[in-house]
């Protein structure tokens, strides 16, 4: 059931789609994390987790470009996207405001999306940090669905950022650390004990850049194989502008088309 | 349906519309969205004559209604082109023109040599103008001399459809147009990016890594609209018009103040299949007033 993702070539024959999709759910998780859902007439476009939209802010002169946002979750079976979504200044307050019923133009999918393991036994770990584990949730369940339980290590400030915990735990074992103790262990993800306790065969991570660094070089220093999920500034989203290139061992590539996701081996980080 | 067809030296355009380059890909990425063969023409990215890495990221920054980029010519170099892109868009059915930049007049004549012997590239533009290249592109673009002799250099090698793309970062544009017209160009473009700067006042540092950055978008229409104005009347070269076009209704402004043919850049990142909306806005006004051909409004402006 996992061999439609085995073939990295595969995503050249991903059709892209423009879409007006409609808005069925807008909530407030926290006080600045809506969960926005959305449906389309026909049935969704099929998607990686991982993979990305680009979506269509119509607001004021200041939010000209579209926002990157990750692929959430997929509801196959009421034909949802869901886009968790922090709110840090205009574009990501004016999907927050978006009423149920009203359309919202996205491009998706985006980008290649997280290597799923080939073997039912490997045990992977995902980690994420802030709004960076947004996509962990669609990933979550893919493992789950083929056979990989997944742990995850959900790191927050405090417990007024953690998201979803109740849909991540539905796949896998959640784990939490937060830098005031108000929730879970205190510290840094990469500082949880379960990562003395069990011994993993992956690890997938998205959050803030030094958590992502952390996480690199626990996997290093454990030869993990390991991969990232950037959050570069995007202008087209496709490839075409070259705007959000990040360096790396093949000199300087495209995070919404070569990526967002990278192997930490392809990068140049300091791990 | 009025007649889209236009002319711009020996090259026929089915339509008016073509795509910026650096701002389409090669075409390819944008297959998914939009019938490419719809297109009049798609320009590609801008090509060197040796691979370049471009400037450290952040390249990007948005603006009001618009963007500043220093991408700086990313490009895997001529060879690269010829050997692994132009065989999978040759026989896109529209007019593939290959960008060309430089930081010596030797590179645009290499460059320039090697594209003229792909028979499916009917046209060059030549990019005396880009803002991002530390040597070269911006000398060559704001000097009447200099201009003149990049062409003049590229014309004796090259032979088929010359457009050369001009910089706005001049006080006068006409003198330039001129110079470029004198030396054997079949057409010019313009506006290529415009200079400008953001800051991010929290870090009190640039935004860009290379500082400054060239702006575009319909921030900048007004200004490309006015030159492409001055241009159109103090050249008999025909006119390509770009810069902050967004719908049919600019499309049809650069027409009026004398462009023969019009470029669509940022706007692809807005809405990627904005191409095909501007062509059948443009056959919608002319059907609309009874024009026959879009040739009967180029120019057409009363003052
Ligand atoms: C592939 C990808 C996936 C993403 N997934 C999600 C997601 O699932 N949920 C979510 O809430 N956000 C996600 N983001 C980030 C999101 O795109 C930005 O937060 C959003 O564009 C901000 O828009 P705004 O208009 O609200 O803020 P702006 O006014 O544009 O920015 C506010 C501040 O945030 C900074 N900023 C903006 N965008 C970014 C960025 N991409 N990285 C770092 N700093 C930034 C700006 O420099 C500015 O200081 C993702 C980004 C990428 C590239
Ligand atoms: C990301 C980006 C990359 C660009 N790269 C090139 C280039 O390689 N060569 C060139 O001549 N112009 C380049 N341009 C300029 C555009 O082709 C165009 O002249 C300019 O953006 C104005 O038009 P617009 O407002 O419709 O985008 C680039 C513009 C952008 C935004
Ligand atoms: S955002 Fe344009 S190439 Fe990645």
């Amino acid at each position: 059931m996992h061999t439609k993702y085995k073939s990295k070539n595969l995503l050249f024959f991903m059709k892209k789609f423009i879409l007006d999709l409609i808005v069925t759910d807008n909530t407030f998780l926290q006080e600045n994390f809506v969960l926005l859902k959305l449906t389309s007439e026909l049935p969704l476009p099929e998607m990686k987790p991982g993979q990305f939209a680009e979506l269509r802010i119509d607001g004021s002169p200041t939010t000209f470009l579209r926002r990157p946002i990750s692929i959430n979750f997929v509801d196959r079976q009421r034909n949802e996207i869901w886009f968790s979504i922090h709110i840090i200044g205009e574009g990501t307050k004016w999907l927050s405001l978006l009423p149920i019923g009203s359309k919202l133009n996205v491009l998706l999918p985006l980008g290649n999306g997280f290597s799923l393991p080939e073997t039912p036994s490997d045990k992977p770990l995902l980690i994420g940090g802030g709004i960076g584990i947004a996509p962990l949730l669609f990933l979550g369940e893919q493992l789950s669905k083929q056979g990989n339980k997944p742990t995850f290590i959900l790191g927050a400030r405090g417990s007024n950022d953690l998201l979803q915990l109740e849909d991540f735990s539905r796949y896998g074992d959640v784990y939490v650390t937060t830098e005031d103790a108000s929730y879970g262990e205190k510290g840094f993800v990469t500082q949880h004990s379960i990562l003395n306790k069990v011994n993993f065969d992956r690890i997938y991570s998205c959050g803030p850049k030094p958590m992502m660094i952390a996480v690199a070089k626990y996997a290093k220093s454990k030869s993990i194989f390991c991969e990232v999920s950037l959050d570069n500034m995007m202008a087209c989203g496709v490839g075409a502008c070259l705007c959000c290139v990040e360096n790396t061992k093949d000199g300087h590539l495209c995070v919404c088309k070569e990526g967002p996701v990278f192997n930490i081996n392809q990068l140049l980080w300091q791990i | 349906m009025a007649d889209l067809n236009v002319n711009i030296g020996e090259l026929k355009f089915k339509n008016p519309v073509m795509t910026a380059s650096g701002t389409f890909g090669y075409g390819e990425e944008f297959s998914d969205f939009v019938d490419l063969e719809r297109i009049g023409g798609i320009i590609v990215k801008g090509t060197t004559i040796h691979k370049r890495e471009g400037n450290p990221y952040p390249r990007m920054a948005e603006t009001p209604s618009g963007m500043l980029n220093a991408v700086g010519l990313q490009n895997k170099g001529v060879d690269y082109f010829v050997k692994e892109i132009y065989p999978r868009i040759k026989n896109i059915n529209t007019n593939i023109i290959v960008n060309v930049s430089g930081s010596s007049i030797e590179d645009y004549v290499q460059t320039a040599e090697i594209i003229n012997e792909l028979v499916n590239i009917p046209a060059i533009e030549l990019n005396i103008s880009c803002p991002n290249v530390k040597q070269g592109g911006m000398t060559f673009g704001v000097s009447p001399v200099a201009s003149a002799k990049v062409v003049k250099a590229v014309r004796s090698v090259y032979k088929k459809t010359l457009i050369v793309k001009l910089t706005p970062n001049v006080t006068d544009v006409a003198e330039i147009a001129r110079a470029v017209e004198a030396n054997g160009a079949d057409s010019v473009s313009l506006i290529n990016t415009l200079l400008g700067m953001a800051i991010d006042v929290e870090k009190q540092c640039p935004v860009l890594s290379t500082i400054t950055g060239g702006l575009s978008g319909p921030a900048v229409k007004p200004i490309a609209l006015r030159m492409v104005w001055q241009v159109a009347n103090a050249v008999k070269i025909p006119v390509i018009g770009l810069g902050g076009i967004m719908n049919w209704k600019d499309a049809v402004e650069f027409l009026l103040a004398g462009a023969t043919a019009i470029q669509i850049g940022t706007a692809n990142f807005i809405d990627p299949s904005v191409t095909t909306k501007v062509i059948d806005g443009i056959n919608d006004y002319l059907d609309r007033r009874n024009y026959k051909s879009v040739k009967d409004i180029i120019g057409a402006l009363s003052v």
